[in-house]
């Protein structure tokens, strides 16, 4: 077991390497810098000598080589340099974010989990029955509907239902306070988001738990469960369920992970200072220091989180072990 | 020249794929998957729609009628009223499906089809070329989609050539590393090495014999592609990043209409109902493909 | 009020609008207390206002900072009615023919650290701004080349010498980047330290900035303005997305936006709220415009460039695209309300600005096809933001297929569009900007010269550098306004350089408790937020 992890976290290296290279070299493709954004930002006259100065500080006129090799080394002596934009270090700037992305992600993967282990449950049991058809259409539904367009439609109903009822508009809060400063106020900026994208990402762990329960459903020992005449919720519960969640935690697991840095578009709606957010801004600034790092730090969630995973099965798996 | 043995190994790997005569397949899907048949009636319509646009809509999509600006739908000449510009909202529905279906399919066969030509290429090689490739895949795969699609289009700049090349490019490793695992185990399937054994090219053996057999695993992600790549396209314009006006696109209409949402919500939620219907359409029906092609949901 | 000011606040639009009065809201006392959440559509690059020219730094970080000079913020429509902030009486007038000038400096002013504020201080940060040692950036420089020297003889004494009179100076020195820094913090902790730091005299203290969140001030309580701030403070909300801003406003998160909305909204808040919404516009400082890229040979022919400008309906945009952009006024070169501006008579005399659209429309069409370039293909270049420039764009090419052009658009963020404007001219047709803060005229109208660093039109046009510089050495107004019109008529008319679209229009519907705040041509101006008060 100690040989398969080990195995894994060196397969992880390259990974992570090339994941860097890919990021470096893509963003310094684009034409222009942060340093015309900022020093022309409302149409001004943009001094050339300002904009070599600003060049020079930020070390952009060195070769890309030696810019490549000074993000790859800021790896190993703990210092992952300042925002390009801000001039803050880039460790403030995403722990800032981190805090609510890490909120959102845990929020909305308990949303999808409320939502989704049940529904499969309710399709497998009642499989190609109108219900099951019910439960996959309002999980699929889930998919396609874009989260950024439910969220447009969430706050705009909050304002006219709210109008409707108090007399005055009510909206969520548009900035963050932490859950233990504010507790109201940060669940009641967190929770539409937080249901908007749980919804979305139920889909996928509907179906794999429909699947999964079949699975386990005809699998011999439930059968003869059943014929020993067991009752049926007891079987579900005790027998079925247990077996079949494995698969349902690796995918729930694997959109927790998405989770903390793909909202990039319902960030927007809700105006969440998230990971997303973030993203978006930094590469629109062209701020290559926060954006690299920031890609980095997604990467390594997802990395850690398909590790974990596979680890896992690995474990409860010994077949997976060998081969 | 073809050689008796050879036809022999050929007749055989027919058996393997064709194990049920598509019209059948077909039949299967309307009885067992009504939801599927629902998703493909939804495509239909779409293309159909699509294919037909400039009978369909009634107004030029990029005709400006500024003494007609946010009419409310029920307006006698724009059944579903008009846009900020003064444009015919239905109009611009019916030719976005153009653009949807384009980003649509465009992405998810090339995507799709990429992968697979690496993902066979890849198990049938093996060794190094494998090993290296994967590793590269393994870089992909480690982004977000969104992640990947939005620096890609960054890099790119914003349009509609460069949305779908962002889009297709994280497709690819996906559809690679599904096709590849299911190469694998056909690989060792004793033909295939009967096929070597008889010296045919390997141009030949791919073509024939391993790629019919990752047929399964290529359509149930090319059905999974079309609707994420549709979505993924709204994403993008709603970021600013994707298709420009005065194109007619859901995603471009529905951004344009979020700015306006508060006094003329309609005008957004035209273009949300069409991408969710046409993204639900697809994924049923590519729900639908997935149990009836994976052997392992097949039985049942 | 001067002569120069005109009036545009609180115009009647549409019907049912409750607007702003300004007379009774004058009379009313300010109330002291109440925070002030306002939300701001831009991002803060950093803090230092020198180097910075971005209204997302402007909005959040002015109140915390003083200048010597500013414009009056109970006359904030006046581009020529500048007050006092740090000196004491009137702004002082040139001497010696316009090219000396004494500032008597006030004796009461901290800086939020408690150091007292001197004529040295001051001297250090115009130093840093007009002649900055080699290594550190000035983004402003240019607007002071006449400057000789800067001195402080005495901590209420400061004297400023220009090597030649020029009425663009004041205005200049009046603009609202121009922070007066602590002298002590520049030598002790560098030129770079007030990117990330903050210590001014300005009405509010500093308290925090949550990045991409908010920034926080509170009331500083040795304001040199005695009684003032009245806000006990203020928040600003970054919200990228103008629908959130539109919906902050109407879910009171916050009380008012300092840039401007679409008329659209305007409309659809007040509808909503009522009462609850008071409504201030005015012409703005901006303009946007179509330059052709003179390196392409399709643009070379003035008469394709005519066509372009001809094509373009402005008395009809300013009716309909004034609904949904954040832009109104038809007008020339110079600022629409300036005495310096064309007149209406003066306008539709020049090509494109004529009320005739059917003939100007057929006109066009006859010079592209004399020009062989009827039904031509060609790409626009803009930028990525949505209000006014997409909303604009979309609207040009609209104008330009009427005349049988096929125009497709390519929109860009602001880093690789800039790119595309300065270094790689690799564009056909591209928006262009003109956008800025104290109204001056003389200063602004530079932009066409194809001498000038933010031309981006790729030509040189001497006949009109030598109408600039005879325009440089003229004192006389009325001489000048004669010079501009020709000025006018060769850039815009006969060589086409630009099509100007639309003047901007601000408009700023805001919670109606908020009072004091008066509505500025610019949305860089009036921002210190000393005389904003919330009635509640």
């Amino acid at each position: 077991m100690g040989k398969y992890i080990l195995k894994r976290m060196l397969l992880m290296v390259p990974t992570l390497f090339g994941a860097a290279v890919l990021i470096f070299f893509l963003l310094r493709l684009v034409p222009g810098d942060v340093c015309e954004v900022r020093l022309a930002g409302a149409g001004l006259y943009a001094d050339p000598e300002a904009i070599a100065i600003c060049r020079e500080n930020l070390g952009l006129n060195k070769p890309l080589m030696a810019q490549f090799f000074d993000f790859v080394w800021g790896y190993f002596i703990f210092d992952l340099g300042v925002s390009m934009w801000t001039g803050a270090s880039v460790v403030h700037e995403i722990e800032i974010r981190f805090q609510l992305s890490l909120q959102v992600a845990i929020m909305a993967t308990f949303v999808a989990t409320v939502i989704s282990i049940p529904l499969g449950i309710i399709s497998a049991v009642n499989q190609n029955t109108w219900l099951d058809y019910c439960v996959r259409g309002f999980a699929i539904a889930g998919i396609a509907i874009p989260s950024f367009w439910l969220g447009l439609i969430i706050i705009l109903g909050l304002l006219i239902i709210t109008q409707a009822i108090t007399g005055s508009p009510w909206m969520p809060p548009i900035d963050y306070k932490p859950i233990w400063e504010d507790p109201v106020y940060n669940l009641s900026q967190l929770i539409w988001p937080a249901v908007a994208t749980g919804y979305r990402y139920s889909a996928v762990a509907v179906r794999m738990t429909r699947s999964a329960m079949l699975e386990v459903l005809r699998e011999d020992y439930v059968r003869t469960a059943r014929a020993k005449g067991m009752i049926e919720k007891v079987v579900i519960n005790r027998h079925a369920l247990k077996n079949a969640l494995l698969p349902v935690v690796t995918i729930l697991a694997l959109e927790f992970a998405f989770l903390m840095g793909g909202l990039v578009v319902t960030e927007q709606v809700f105006n969440l200072n998230g990971l997303g957010k973030l993203f978006v801004d930094a590469v629109g600034n062209q701020d290559f220091n926060l954006t690299q790092n920031l890609v980095m730090l997604v990467v390594l969630i997802f990395v850690l989180t398909n590790l974990v995973t596979d680890v896992a099965y690995a474990w409860l798996d010994p077949r997976i072990r060998y081969s | 020249m073809v050689t008796p043995s050879e036809i022999q190994v050929e007749a055989e790997f027919e058996e393997v794929a064709a194990k049920k005569p598509w019209g059948q397949v077909c039949k299967d899907l309307m009885r067992k998957q009504p939801l599927g048949t629902f998703g493909l009636a939804i495509v239909l319509v779409m293309i159909v729609t699509a294919i037909f646009a400039d009978y369909i809509a009634p107004h030029d999509p990029i005709q400006e009628d500024f003494s007609a600006m946010f009419a409310e739908p029920g307006h006698e000449s724009y059944p579903l009223g008009t846009d900020e510009f003064g444009r015919d909202i239905l109009s611009r529905l019916v030719h976005g499906s153009r653009t949807a279906l384009m980003v649509g399919f465009i992405c998810a066969i090339v995507g799709a089809t990429l992968g697979m030509v690496i993902g066979v290429a890849s198990a049938f090689f093996g060794g190094l070329f494998d090993l290296l490739l994967q590793r590269v895949l393994d870089v992909f795969m480690a982004f977000p989609l969104i992640i990947l699609a939005l620096a890609v289009v960054a890099t790119l700049g914003p349009g509609i050539q460069n949305v779908m090349i962002a889009i297709i490019i994280p497709f690819v490793p996906q559809c690679a590393r599904v096709v590849r695992s299911n190469a694998l185990a056909i690989r060792e399937i004793p033909y295939v090495d009967a096929a070597r054994a008889l010296g045919f090219s390997n141009s030949r053996i791919i073509l024939r014999h391993m790629v019919p057999n990752v047929m399964a695993p290529y359509l149930i992600m090319l059905t999974t592609f079309l609707g994420q790549a549709i979505l993924l396209e709204a994403s993008l314009s709603f970021l600013g990043l994707g298709v420009q006006d005065p194109i007619p696109a859901w995603g471009l209409m529905l951004t344009n209409a979020s700015e306006f949402f508060e006094g003329s919500p309609w005008l957004a939620i035209y273009p949300g109902v069409a991408i969710s219907l046409s993204v639900f359409g697809f994924n049923l029906f590519g729900d639908a493909v997935r149990d009836t092609l994976d052997p392992k949901l097949r039985s049942r | 009020m001067s002569k120069y000011a005109r009036f545009a606040l609180a115009l009647a639009v549409g019907a049912g609008l409750s607007l702003a009065s300004t007379g009774p809201a004058d009379a009313e006392t300010p109330k002291r207390g109440g925070v002030l959440n306002f939300v701001v559509g831009s991002k803060i690059p950093s803090y230092d206002g020198h180097i910075e020219g971005t209204f997302g730094m402007i909005h959040p970080i002015r109140p915390f900072y003083s200048s010597l000079i500013r414009i009056n913020p109970q006359n904030p429509q006046s581009s020529t009615d500048f007050h006092c902030d740090l000196c004491v009486g009137e702004v002082p007038k040139g001497e010696e023919g316009g090219t000396l000038f004494k500032f008597k400096i006030r004796d009461d002013v901290k800086f939020h650290d408690g150091t007292p504020l001197t004529a040295a201080d001051i001297k250090a940060t115009l130093d840093k701004i007009v002649f900055p040692p080699k290594g550190v950036p000035s983004a402003r420089k240019a607007f002071f080349k006449a400057v000789e020297s800067i001195e402080a003889p005495s901590p209420t004494d400061l004297v400023i010498k220009l090597k030649f009179a020029t009425g663009s100076f004041i205005p200049a020195l009046a603009m609202p980047f121009n922070f007066v820094y602590s002298k002590k913090d520049l030598d002790e902790h560098g030129y770079s330290w007030h990117r990330t730091n903050i210590n001014g005299s300005g009405a509010f203290k500093f308290k925090e900035h949550v990045k991409g969140s908010h920034v926080s001030g509170v009331r500083y309580e040795d304001y040199h303005f005695k009684g003032q701030p009245y806000l006990d403070g203020f928040k600003a909300i970054s919200a990228p997305k103008l629908a959130v801003r539109v919906q902050a406003i109407r879910g009171d998160r916050a009380a008012i936006e300092f840039r401007g909305f679409p008329p659209k909204q305007r409309d659809d808040l007040v509808k909503a709220l009522g009462d609850d919404i008071t409504v201030q516009e005015s012409d703005w400082n901006c303009v946007l415009m179509a330059t052709p890229n003179q390196e392409r040979a399709n643009f070379q022919d003035p008469r394709v460039r005519q066509a372009l400008t001809l094509a373009i309906d402005r008395w009809g945009g300013s009716q309909h695209l004034s609904r949904i952009a954040i832009v109104k006024t038809v007008g020339g070169v110079v600022f629409p309300n300036h005495p310096l501006a064309a007149t209406k008579a003066e306008l539709v005399a020049l090509n494109g600005y004529g009320t005739d659209l059917k003939a100007s429309r057929a006109k066009a069409k006859e010079l592209l096809a004399a020009a062989g370039k009827s039904g031509m293909e060609f790409e626009f270049n803009n930028r990525g933001v949505d209000q006014p420039y997409k909303v604009v764009g979309t609207w040009l090419i609209g104008q330009w297929r009427q005349v049988g052009l096929k125009v497709k658009q390519r929109v860009q963020p602001s880093p690789p569009f800039y790119a595309t404007l300065r270094k790689k001219k690799d564009f056909d047709v591209s928006i262009d900007f003109n956008c800025q803060s104290i109204i001056n005229p003389i200063a602004d109208i530079s932009k066409f010269l194809g001498s000038a660093g933010n031309n981006y039109g790729n030509y040189l046009d001497q006949e009109l550098e030598d109408l600039y510089n005879t325009l440089l050495q003229t004192g006389d107004e009325k001489k000048q306004r004669e010079i501009i019109r020709v000025f006018e008529k060769r850039a815009l008319s006969d060589q086409a350089h630009a099509a100007i679209t639309l003047w901007w229009y601000k408009i700023n519907p805001h919670r109606s408790y908020v009072k004091g705040w008066k509505i500025a041509p610019s949305h860089y101006l009036n921002q210190h937020l000393d005389q904003v008060w919330i009635d509640k």
